[in-house]
């Protein structure tokens, strides 16, 4: 009785071993890929930092202005102005043409498909 | 067990009292055969353990002081961001300031076999680099020498490429502008502090850099970056547009503060001649000496800035009830004050309303509305409106900004300033107080900290009565009065110019010649947003048949070509003129075409 008792004691010993074993290697594997992650973050972040600051370089707006200066023909670009805003009221609405030809026949005929509002 | 068990009976714990007499001593039990050899072997086998524990103990204390210290990997957190120094934005959070990393390159010398020719291989590689210098710490053979630092990618990979012994890459961030020259007095610049080979600390020269230097370094930001109120289209549309001004009228200097006329925030500054902060010039060198683009004229510089103190002296006229909108004032006489006799550069009606006084800027009916506001009402108000003392900016130069007050205010101090000689104020001291004119009254601490709110009750200098008044007298002077050319169609610009005299460089009096041209102004008047002074140093219009040197014919129509700029960047819509059905009839046509 007292044999199988050891038996089966020892045999836990080695099973809890095995398995602290394997833990704690999978431990140090997840360990070394957060390690590998991190860095692979760290480069990622620089490589982010590196690309913003070549942004912010090419959209300053000393060069924006150089740029848009040297292709005045091509853009035709001018800075915003009042000039440049305009009321609703002065927007002209379209020719009543634009409404002829898509009126229903009748008011109490279905709209044809296609005729909503303008 | 078993042993123990056989002999506990024959072996009886012996009472305390015997063992220790003498008695118990002198007759010991007689030992049992055998129970030496097995006492022996049972004190081998714990010794055994013992040593064992002791040598695992010993192992494990010289692994620990043999291998290197490492960070517990795990523990520490994964929004882990290294950055030296936070970046810098402008209040839509586009970079002003930022690290790029970068290397240097150092070598140990005793580990170079033939320092001549590495010398002359890095001198040819990378620029800036001396060879005979380098040679000469190199066959020192000792230590440690820097070659260059920082270098660029290219650099140093060209540098790698040479393959030469005891030449070594550090890592380092270099502090960058990606904007250039836009904002560079407010950002100030910096340099590097100490430095090893694993990186540099950097360290805030001036501006912003400085006044925020330990908040831009604490590791507890976790690489937040700091927000500004700058608006960067705003601010390079100023820029932009002062230097052409500047062109123009062959200024020496231009300087403007574009504030939010409600919390005080700081939409752009600037002030040139100007400096790119990526290489900010050495303050030894004359040429930056003699025209002294390091300093920031809108924050540092204290001027008499003349006709532009006006408008202060109405308020307090009109806040104390001497006079109403409607009070005619004489302005037929010269005044005569002791020995000095105050008049009217031009001829003036006899009598003008404040209104036509500001419009016209009248010497004599500003001096008039002083003098019957008295001394000591006009020193307190001055000193309400914070033209006393350092306005509180929060920037490194702004406590340079000091005021020049009299020493002695006497009734002719008074009489002075209100047309603005005698009291020298900074830019933003005149930013703040022509803020509380037209905002309701309430005095507002220029501040490059963007979301701060509009000050309390507290900080009232005028009633909101006063302050109305003041909006459509400021808005006359645009409408028909001398601020005519600041006219921004739509944005109902309203201000006052200034052209005051410089002190002659004899030191005695004033020069005729040379002038200091502002205007003081917000826009629009129905309910003023922005507060905007343009200042320029000695400019002159020669465009007519006359050389002008009147803030009328310089600073006006500069004001006006910036806010005709800015008000459209600032999000500001123009307040509409009643549709013309002519363009609009064109635009039909357009349209159906």
């Amino acid at each position: 009785m007292r044999g199988v008792l050891y038996f089966f004691a020892a045999a836990l010993v080695a099973a809890s071993a095995f398995w602290a074993y394997n833990v704690n290697y999978a431990a140090k594997a997840a360990q070394e890929r957060v390690a590998a992650l991190r860095l692979e973050l760290a480069r990622e972040r620089e490589a982010i930092g590196v690309l913003r600051a070549e942004w912010a370089y090419l959209t300053a707006p000393d060069r924006l202005r150089a740029l848009a200066d040297a292709n005045a023909g091509a853009l035709a670009l001018a800075p915003l102005s009042g000039a440049s805003f305009i009321a609703l009221d002065a927007i002209p609405a379209p020719p009543p043409e634009a409404f002829w030809a898509r009126a229903a026949p009748s008011v109490f005929a279905p709209a044809p498909r296609g005729s909503a509002a303008p | 067990m078993t042993a123990r068990d056989a002999h506990r009976p024959a072996m009886p714990e012996p009472p305390l009292a015997a063992l220790l007499s003498g008695a118990a001593r002198a007759a010991p039990p007689p030992p049992k055969p055998g129970a030496a050899q097995r006492a022996a072997w049972r004190l081998t086998l714990v010794g055994a353990a013992f040593a064992f524990g002791f040598a695992a103990v010993a192992v494990r204390m010289a692994a620990l002081t043999l291998s290197e210290p490492a960070e517990p990997r795990v523990a520490a957190g994964d929004a882990e961001i290294h950055v030296a120094r936070a970046e810098i934005t402008d209040r839509a959070g586009r970079p002003l300031a930022m690290n790029l990393p970068a290397a240097s390159i150092y070598a140990h010398p005793a580990e170079i076999d033939d320092p001549a020719r590495a010398a002359r291989m890095l001198a040819e590689t990378l620029s800036g680099v001396d060879e005979a210098r380098l040679r000469a710490r190199f066959e020192r053979g000792r230590g440690f020498a820097w070659v260059k630092r920082p270098v660029s990618p290219a650099e140093q990979q060209a540098a790698h490429d040479l393959g030469l012994p005891g030449v070594y890459f550090g890592a380092r961030d270099v502090r960058v502008y990606p904007a250039g020259r836009m904002a560079a007095h407010v950002l100030g610049g910096a340099r590097a502090g100490e430095e090893g080979v694993r990186g540099a600390e950097i360290i805030g020269l001036a501006g912003v850099e400085r006044q925020a230097d330990e908040a831009l370094r604490d590791p507890a930001r976790n690489g937040a970056p700091l927000r500004l109120s700058i608006d960067l289209p705003a601010q390079a549309a100023l820029t932009e547009v002062l230097e052409e001004a500047k062109t123009r009228f062959g200024a020496r200097g231009a300087w403007a503060t574009l504030m939010d006329a409600r919390t005080g925030a700081i939409a752009a500054m600037v002030s040139l001649p100007d400096f790119d902060p990526n290489r900010r010039p050495d303050p030894a060198d004359p040429r930056v000496a003699a025209d002294a683009r390091l300093r920031n004229r809108a924050v540092e510089g204290v001027y008499e800035f003349g006709s532009v103190f006006k408008p202060f002296f109405a308020a307090l006229a009109l806040e104390r009830g001497v006079i109403g909108m409607d009070t005619l004032i004489d302005t037929k006489e010269a005044i005569v004050w002791g020995r000095s006799v105050f008049r009217d550069h031009y001829r003036m009606p006899p009598q003008m309303t404040v209104a036509q006084i500001i419009a016209k800027s009248s010497n004599v009916g500003t001096v008039r509305m002083a003098l019957m506001a008295g001394t000591p009402a006009a020193q307190d108000f001055l000193r309400k409106l914070g033209m006393m003392a350092p306005t509180g900016i929060d920037l490194a130069e702004g406590r340079l900004g000091k005021p020049l007050a009299p020493q002695r205010w006497s009734d002719l101090s008074t009489i002075t300033i209100s047309f603005g000689y005698g009291l020298s104020v900074s830019q933003a001291h005149m930013a703040a107080g022509y803020a509380a004119l037209v905002n309701g009254g309430l005095l507002v601490t220029p501040t490059l900290t963007p979301g701060a709110g509009p000050p309390g009750e507290a900080a009232r200098v005028i009633s909101p009565r006063t302050s109305a008044q003041m909006r459509a007298i400021l808005r006359g002077v645009v409408a028909g009065g001398t601020g005519r050319s600041a006219e921004a169609p739509g944005y109902l610009v309203g201000g006052k110019t200034g052209t005051a005299n410089k002190l002659s460089r004899t030191g005695r009096g004033y020069d005729e010649t040379r002038t200091l041209a502002s205007f003081a102004g917000a826009f629009p008047m129905s309910d003023p947003r922005y507060v905007l002074i343009v200042t320029l140093d000695e400019p002159t219009d020669r465009s007519g048949p006359k050389p002008r040197r009147t803030a009328g014919a310089t600073a006006a129509p500069t004001a006006g070509a910036a806010i005709r700029r800015l008000a459209p960047i600032l999000g500001l819509r123009p307040a509409l003129p009643e549709p013309d059905p002519q363009p609009a009839a064109a635009l039909a046509v357009a349209a159906r075409g």
